[in-house]
């Protein structure tokens, strides 16, 4: 019955499965929704879609899938044959309500529709502003991101005044859908390898052999024997390179940190400025005023947690080998031995690079930092997580 | 049975929709959505106004799904044997019920609310999967098994800390619950302050939305905190007049306690105050 709409939502990728769809024949039978679309939109949706991130892409099929089942026929075949490029939003514009209040309706809905008809077959070109070509961010009944009150939206995602009339046109979840976080999902799936388990904690869970070994022991009276749960015991401690070069790479640096959050219980996490000196900071805005000394950085957290540097590591040599090289701040000594320190100290290290692997060879400092992390540099790709997962867990 | 929304919650007709179809077919509803965007409350709503009863299950990181079902708790049993009890010979003296027992042997049909199960391990869920579609589970140590007398309405809130397992997701209807428009939280406030003055509403409402849209907020106030904002704006009886933000001075909405939760937050407030103040002097 609505196995075009199943059909369509499985080549959008939208995980449907056969068992989604007859729990939706089932409510249908049961008459869930019965007599108007906005209800089977709504049932259909609850039904098929499982994640917030597709509900944008189930509003689309749905549209296309059912696009002339209530209201105008005319106009939804006329959308076909509309050029996108006319619609592509070129230019925002603000009426003040008094520029609106003077906009006059045009009439009903059929004469909209003829009048669009007929302006369709006037017009040849792509058209922008003005109020009487079909086109973007004009006054025209017809187009998208204008206003006229009684206007039909063509090609908008979004309704810009709240005054039209189909809900599945609106894509009101297009921010969620998935195609950006897509990145973060990836590098989770390889900080997962992170996890280790390990015994740390309050004993809470019966040791059996334990107990009967000490039981036996006891002269066969009994002696409980409590070991701690298993629990995923990562513990990291994240830099993160701020600013200068690095603010192209920010977008993937925050999608890896918003990713490692949720996978480690320790987790701690700095930021330093191309390369790591006698101080961090925790907090990027304030950078200036809370600084956190290193040497503070390792007295507090102990060897046993894994260091991940996340930098593009392209800077002057002198920044890194010389006192007094950074570009910020005067440093006593240079960052190539609080490089070494931090690493003296924690066993487990790996620097994540976003830069190419290929192009590594044309900024020396990537190759001077690389013989300081003992060639534990990795590049910002999902097999560079892995491998240096694979590094951290040895 | 159909839910229709009660006199305090106000709900969309989407998520109407979802509420009565996992109702009528007795599937399991999952609920998203942002913090503070009545979640959690659903559940309570559904069983005042159906008149059910109301079981709920608060998740843990430490919770396991065994949990729900039942426990048996050995050490007592240990314990008591040491001790010469009787009751030790009685294995279901040991035998502890969940939450999920408690939902299958009601007497009338229940609400069960399973609360941020994605607080829990990500196995948590796939564990649950057979429970949730068959409505049963066997206790091996009494070797019985628990049906449902009557298939609980099962609704379940996440808050996106971990993805579901695809094959739970199949079972459940899903509903994800937008950040109300003005209109419908013009509604919500209606509900919990019917004598309120509507020019206080307008004005918070404006102030409200516009706190939400400040780029570089942190933690976006949600409909919970309004209400307490407005609760607080009531009990010191402000007026709408102390709202309006077009005073350089009063740029930090009074009683901004119940609104930003962030102390970074409250900073960039003062930081946007100051420089507003800068503008009006030049």
């Amino acid at each position: 019955m609505f196995i075009n709409l199943f059909l369509e939502l499985k080549k959008a990728q939208v995980r449907v499965s056969v068992k989604e769809y007859l729990t939706l024949v089932e409510a249908m039978d049961r008459g869930l929704a019965q007599f108007s679309v906005d209800e089977f939109y709504y049932l259909s949706r609850a039904t098929l879609v499982k994640d917030e991130r597709h509900l944008d892409r189930f509003d689309r099929v749905f549209g296309r899938v059912f696009k002339g089942l209530e209201g105008g026929t005319a106009l939804n075949e006329l959308l076909v044959q509309i050029p996108e490029a006319w619609l592509k939003k070129l230019v925002e514009r603000y009426l003040t309500e008094e520029e609106k209040a003077k906009i006059q309706s045009l009439g009903g809905w059929d004469k909209l529709m003829e009048t669009l008809r007929e302006r369709l077959a006037e017009q040849k070109g792509r058209h922008q502003g003005g109020n009487k070509w079909i086109g973007t961010a004009g006054t025209s009944p017809f187009g998208a991101h204008g206003y006229n009150p009684e206007g039909v939206r063509i090609g908008q995602d979004k309704s810009r005044h709240r005054r039209a009339v189909k809900v599945w046109d609106q894509r009101e979840y297009k921010n969620l859908d998935d195609q950006v976080v897509i990145g973060t999902r990836n590098i989770k799936l390889a900080l997962r390898r992170l996890r280790k388990f390990a015994r740390q904690g309050a004993p809470d869970v019966l040791d059996l052999p334990g107990t009967i070994r000490s039981t036996a022991h006891n002269g066969g009276y009994l002696d409980l024997q409590l070991v701690p749960e298993r629990r995923n015991t990562v513990k990291v401690l994240l830099f993160m390179d701020a600013g200068g070069s690095m603010d192209d790479w920010i977008r993937i640096c925050e999608e890896l940190f918003s990713a490692a959050r949720s996978e480690f219980k320790h987790l701690e996490y700095f930021y330093f400025h191309n390369c790591v000196y006698e101080s961090v900071w925790r907090d990027n805005r304030r950078r200036h005023v809370e600084r956190l000394p290193t040497w503070d950085v390792i007295h507090t957290y102990g060897p046993d947690y894994k260091l991940i540097f996340v930098g593009d590591a392209s800077m002057s040599p002198y920044e890194i080998v010389t006192p007094g090289g950074s570009v910020e701040h005067w440093n006593a000594e240079p960052g190539e031995i609080w490089m070494r320190r931090l690493l003296q100290h924690y066993e487990h290290a790996a620097w994540l690079n976003p830069v190419r692997e290929d192009y590594w060879n044309y900024t020396p400092s990537i190759g001077l930092l690389g013989k300081l992390m003992e060639n534990r540099m990795y590049p910002l790709t999902l097999g560079g997580l892995d491998r240096a997962m694979r590094e951290l867990n040895t | 049975m159909r839910f229709q929304g009660t006199k305090i919650y106000v709900a969309t007709e989407d998520l109407l929709m979802a509420v009565n179809a996992a109702i009528t077919l007795r599937r399991p509803l999952l609920i998203k959505g942002e913090p503070g965007t009545g979640k959690t409350i659903l559940a309570a709503e559904i069983a005042q106004s159906l008149g059910a009863p109301l079981i709920e299950w608060h998740i843990k990181s430490t919770t396991k799904a065994q949990h729900g079902l039942y426990e048996y708790d050995a050490v007592a049993r240990l314990r008591d044997s040491q001790l010469g009890e009787a009751r030790v010979h009685d294995i279901r003296n040991y035998i502890v019920r969940g939450k999920l027992w408690d939902a299958f042997v009601s007497e009338r049909v229940p609400v069960l609310l399973i609360d941020e199960i994605d607080k829990a391990d990500i196995e948590f869920p796939n564990d649950l999967l057979l429970e949730l579609d068959r409505m049963e589970f066997h206790v091996y140590e009494t070797k019985e098994t628990i049906k449902a007398r009557h298939r609980p309405i099962v609704v379940i809130t996440s808050n996106n800390e971990k993805e579901l397992p695809d094959a739970f997701l199949r079972r459940c209807f899903f509903h994800y619950i937008r950040f109300p428009d003005r209109d419908t939280m013009e509604a919500i406030v209606r509900v919990h302050f019917p004598d309120i003055q509507k020019k206080l509403i307008n004005q918070a409402l404006t102030t409200f939305f516009e706190v939400r849209e400040v780029p570089g907020i942190k933690k976006k106030p949600s409909t919970s905190e309004l209400l307490d904002w407005l609760k607080l704006l009531v009990a010191e009886d402000v007026p709408a007049e102390a709202l309006k933000t077009s005073e350089a001075k009063s740029l930090i909405p009074p009683l901004h306690g119940a609104l930003l939760k962030h102390e970074a937050d409250v900073h960039l407030f003062e930081r946007l105050a100051f420089l507003q103040r800068r503008e009006g002097r030049t």
